[in-house]
């Protein structure tokens, strides 16, 4: 009885902190969850970020909420030991228990999966040489050329030039092929929920569609050497007709180098590094 | 094969205790065999194009590590008795088992003393990686390199890294598994006491030998050594290498000694059903450990081979490729986490029943729960590699492992909350660590959920929230239940006392300050700041100040920890009560110390280790049990 009246109490308490803690969860800080609504791709992480924030927190105050009324109430002092009940478990509480967490996560990898082959095309990940994500049309080409210790970006619709910053024209499905010359690093296109790792070799297909005119933070997430910290720029996505007289200048500025340039491939395979004989 | 300890005589001088086979030996061996290889190295790199180029010979920094690694176990005496079976001499289980103050700097067949070994080995390196810890938050202060050169900072976050990931990985089944499984299961020794002695001496080995990359340049990788950036890395990257090949060798000699162990030498009555969960987690451990750490080995030889014989594995172009050093390393690296992680649930679910004076709620799910996330474990690496160009396809797959495994996990968890239901609980330092320890893991574990999931694993992939989670299991999960193992069995592997006011203290100061250091480093996460970068962006640096002073505090916490070690073990000396806890467990039913066999005569076992309040309950053991074999010497 003493102890049917304790679960009432603490499923009170967990159920109006829950609560509380998902409302405000999902409609104050779900608006700004990061990476933001610049893209299609941001706005399912965003979502997804809040979804499992919402379903974590109740999870997080539960077991805390046990554990301090298990302390508070079932605690001896004294020097003289007393033991508890010898009950060794319960088996319709074990498997409820085995059930709703076997439930809960289910319906997160299905959500995730749908998520990630269903509505947004690959949700912003690298989805490596062969997409299985892939979105109709005809997307803009923009290869992602990682080296120590900066991004250029290099599109092949516009004679192969390539430029040291990346400007992306607003309601255009973008394709992003991201590689390295060098060592491994990671696009990271904060605002845009892009990330794709940089492999010397590969090509690491992206896609991304911005919706918003601004600017986007570029990082570096894998570690490539001393100034990985350091690889970072600004990137923009403009209006369709500023960016058509963006990359014409930018032709226009690069001519000279794009002669140089070799031919754009998928990847490029310079010399590696073979040490010992 | 037990000798009779001869006294030396009076007249012997002091020095002659420092010649034999023992650590000073090991070291000097170590140090002659290491310059024979660097000589040979350097006599074969001489004409070497590479060598010639860019002054770096990799050949003679590995010989010189083999040779001296040979030197080192040589002096320290592990191939004495293979040559003695070689020359015929009759085969014997025990080796410098005896008493005294010699046998703890030497190869040491009594799995105590080893036990006692690795706690002092791990102790120190822990701190020193600590220390390492310290430098890295000096240097985030601010938001550009302004303390240490950016290589030197990177040389740091791979010290940490690597040293705490090879200690770790042995902190709970290094010093208390060896110390306490033999005596949970009514055994008298490990199954293999020479290799168990190995594999102490090749943990002490690993962090000296990584700590030699400081000297010969460093190395840019952190503890995960992705190639082609460690191709491009100076000497050090081999003592990184050299070292994980160590700590991969010695995981794989303790999985086997474990389980061979277990499987074989329990005592008559300690059923599957009686095996205590601290043991049950150390064998589902050493199942990880028996089945990944080759792979991280045999990679790694790969990587030794590609920098010093011209081969291509891990290049890109040449047949080779990046991706094959990846999900060599991670097929090792995510059955590592849980060889970091399990070990401590199975201290958690030992220590509960003891604290709350009931029967561990749920046996069954424990042992189900702990096996279930060992099998698990191997198939859900490439959730590292989420973003990495992997086969697309895969990404669903990997996506609901990762999040399956929280299941047996969640296992683990009603098994503590049903045993705190309704207990007598009584609130010692020990379960004050545990309740701690479940704690931290929830959040580490929760947070993990949203890095399996492949949407917010785009946006939260290789920034600070991943660093914030990994700590938040290793060091809030695992480093918690250290620390509840320690203030748990010191009493019983040394006979003394703690302060018991200082632990209390340190308790509370490492909860506050371990969650007030690491839980805003997921919002740094969040907010963009990328893994191991030494500069990040201005907004930053109100968070990271927050951060370092808070880890400063942290570390002014762990050094109460140390002082309360030094002070109770080598300067107060106040001995404990037998069994200050009144536990069940067989290794508080034998004398303090240990006598060196253990039993007198083995153990029968005629009930299980959690019985409390069983009305009429049997002692767990009957020692003198006229029915027991005289097997297992």
């Amino acid at each position: 009885m003493i102890l049917r009246r304790s679960g009432v109490r603490i499923g009170l308490v967990w159920g109006v902190l829950s609560a509380a803690t998902v409302l405000g969860v999902v409609f104050g800080l779900g608006p700004h969850m990061p990476p933001g609504q610049g893209t299609p791709q941001a706005v399912d992480q965003s979502t997804t970020n809040t979804l499992m924030t919402a379903l974590a927190a109740p999870v997080l105050i539960l077991i805390p909420c046990i554990f301090i009324y298990c302390v508070v109430n079932f605690r001896q002092r004294g020097a003289q030991i007393q033991d508890g009940p010898p009950v060794r478990g319960h088996g319709p509480l074990q498997l409820g228990w085995v059930a709703i967490t076997t439930v809960l996560v289910l319906f997160l990898a299905g959500y995730g999966t749908y998520t990630l082959l269903v509505t947004s095309t690959g949700a912003g990940g690298g989805q490596g040489p062969n997409p299985v994500a892939v979105p109709g049309g005809d997307p803009l080409q923009v290869q992602v050329i990682g080296q120590q210790w900066d991004f250029t970006y290099r599109y092949p619709g516009y004679g192969g030039v390539e430029t040291t910053t990346l400007e992306l024209p607003r309601g255009q499905m973008v394709e992003l092929h991201v590689t390295s010359i060098d060592v491994i690093h990671s696009f990271w296109a904060y605002q845009l929920g892009v990330k794709a790792d940089a492999v010397p070799g590969t090509d690491n297909i992206v896609y991304v569609e911005p919706t918003k005119l601004g600017s986007f933070q570029v990082r570096c997430a894998e570690l490539c050497g001393i100034w990985h910290g350091n690889m970072t720029s600004v990137g923009y996505v403009v209006s369709p007709s500023a960016f058509r007289s963006w990359i014409e200048q930018q032709q226009r500025e690069w001519a000279p180098v794009t002669k140089q340039l070799p031919p754009y491939a998928p990847a490029y395979y310079p010399e590696p590094v073979v040490r010992g004989g | 094969m037990q000798t009779d300890v001869i006294a030396a005589p009076a007249s012997r001088p002091a020095w002659r205790g420092l010649i034999g086979f023992n650590l000073l030996t090991g070291i000097v061996l170590g140090i002659v065999g290491f310059a024979v290889g660097a000589w040979l190295g350097g006599m074969i790199g001489d004409g070497l194009r590479w060598v010639g180029q860019s002054d770096e010979n990799d050949i003679a920094i590995f010989l010189g590590f083999a040779l001296g690694l040979v030197g080192y176990f040589g002096g320290l005496g592990f191939f004495n008795y293979p040559i003695s079976r070689l020359l015929g001499h009759p085969p014997s289980l025990r080796e410098y088992d005896s008493e005294g103050w010699g046998r703890y700097f030497r190869m040491c067949t009594d799995h105590k003393v080893v036990g006692i070994q690795y706690l002092v080995v791990i102790l120190i390196f822990f701190f020193v990686a600590g220390f390492n810890a310290m430098m890295i938050r000096t240097e985030l202060l601010r938001p550009s390199p302004s303390i240490w050169p950016a290589d030197t900072y990177l040389t740091l976050v791979g010290e940490h890294g690597t040293m705490m990931m090879v200690l770790m990985s042995a902190a709970v089944i290094g010093p208390f598994g060896n110390y306490l499984i033999p005596i949970m299961i009514g055994a008298r020794r490990m199954a293999f006491p020479r290799i168990e002695s190995m594999t102490v001496w090749m943990t002490l080995a690993a962090p000296i030998v990584l700590l030699s990359a400081i000297g010969l340049g460093g190395f840019p990788t952190g503890w995960t050594g992705y190639t082609p950036l460690a191709d491009q890395a100076n000497l050090g990257m081999d003592s990184y290498i050299t070292a994980f090949i160590l700590a991969g060798t010695a995981l794989t000699l303790v999985g086997f000694n474990i389980l061979a162990t277990v499987f074989t030498m329990r005592a008559p009555g300690m059923t599957w059903g009686r095996l205590p969960l601290f043991v049950w987690a150390q064998v589902a451990t050493a199942i990880l450990m028996l089945l990944s750490a080759p792979v991280l080995v045999t990679a790694l030889l790969l990587a030794v081979l590609d920098r010093t014989a011209t081969t291509t594995f891990f290049t890109s172009g040449n047949g080779g490729s990046p991706y094959l050093f990846e999900n060599l390393f991670w097929f090792f690296g995510h059955p590592e986490v849980y060889i970091l992680a399990l070990p401590g649930f199975g201290v958690a679910l030992e220590i509960l029943p003891v604290f709350c004076r009931k029967p561990l709620w749920g046996y069954g799910m424990a042992v189900a729960g702990m096996l279930g996330i060992a099998a698990l474990s191997f198939m859900v690496w490439q959730h590292h590699l989420f973003v990495s160009g992997i086969n697309a396809p895969l990404r669903p797959f990997y996506m609901l492992t990762t999040e399956l495994i929280s299941v047996p996990t969640g296992f683990l968890f009603i098994n503590a909350m049903g045993t705190l239901w309704n207990a007598r609980m009584r609130l010692e330092v020990p379960l004050l660590f545990v309740l701690a320890q479940l704690f931290n893991f929830l959040i580490g574990g929760l947070s993990g959920i949203f890095l399996s999931d492949t949407p917010s694993d785009v946006t939260l992939h290789g920034s600070y929230f991943v660093m914030a989670h990994l700590h938040y299991t290793i060091l809030g999960g695992l480093g918690f239940s250290l620390f509840a193992a320690f203030y748990y069995w010191f009493p019983k592997m040394t006979g003394l006392q703690y302060n018991m006011r200082l632990a209390r203290i340190h308790f509370w100061s490492v909860f506050i300050l371990f969650n007030t250091t690491f839980a805003p480093l997921f919002a740094a996460g969040i907010l963009d700041m990328p893994r191991r970068a030494v500069t990040y962006a201005s907004y930053l640096q109100p968070i990271n100040d927050w951060v370092s002073i808070s880890a400063f505090l942290l570390g002014g916490s762990m050094l109460l920890f140390g002082i309360n070690v030094v002070y109770s073990w080598a300067i107060a000396r106040k001995p404990a009560v037998d069994n200050p806890w009144h536990s069940r467990g067989i290794e508080w039913q034998l004398p303090t110390p240990v006598p060196v066999h253990n039993f007198e005569r083995l153990p029968v076992i005629v009930a299980g280790p959690y019985d409390y309040g069983v009305p009429g309950a049997l002692p767990v053991m009957q020692p003198e049990a006229a029915a027991a074999p005289a097997g297992g010497e």
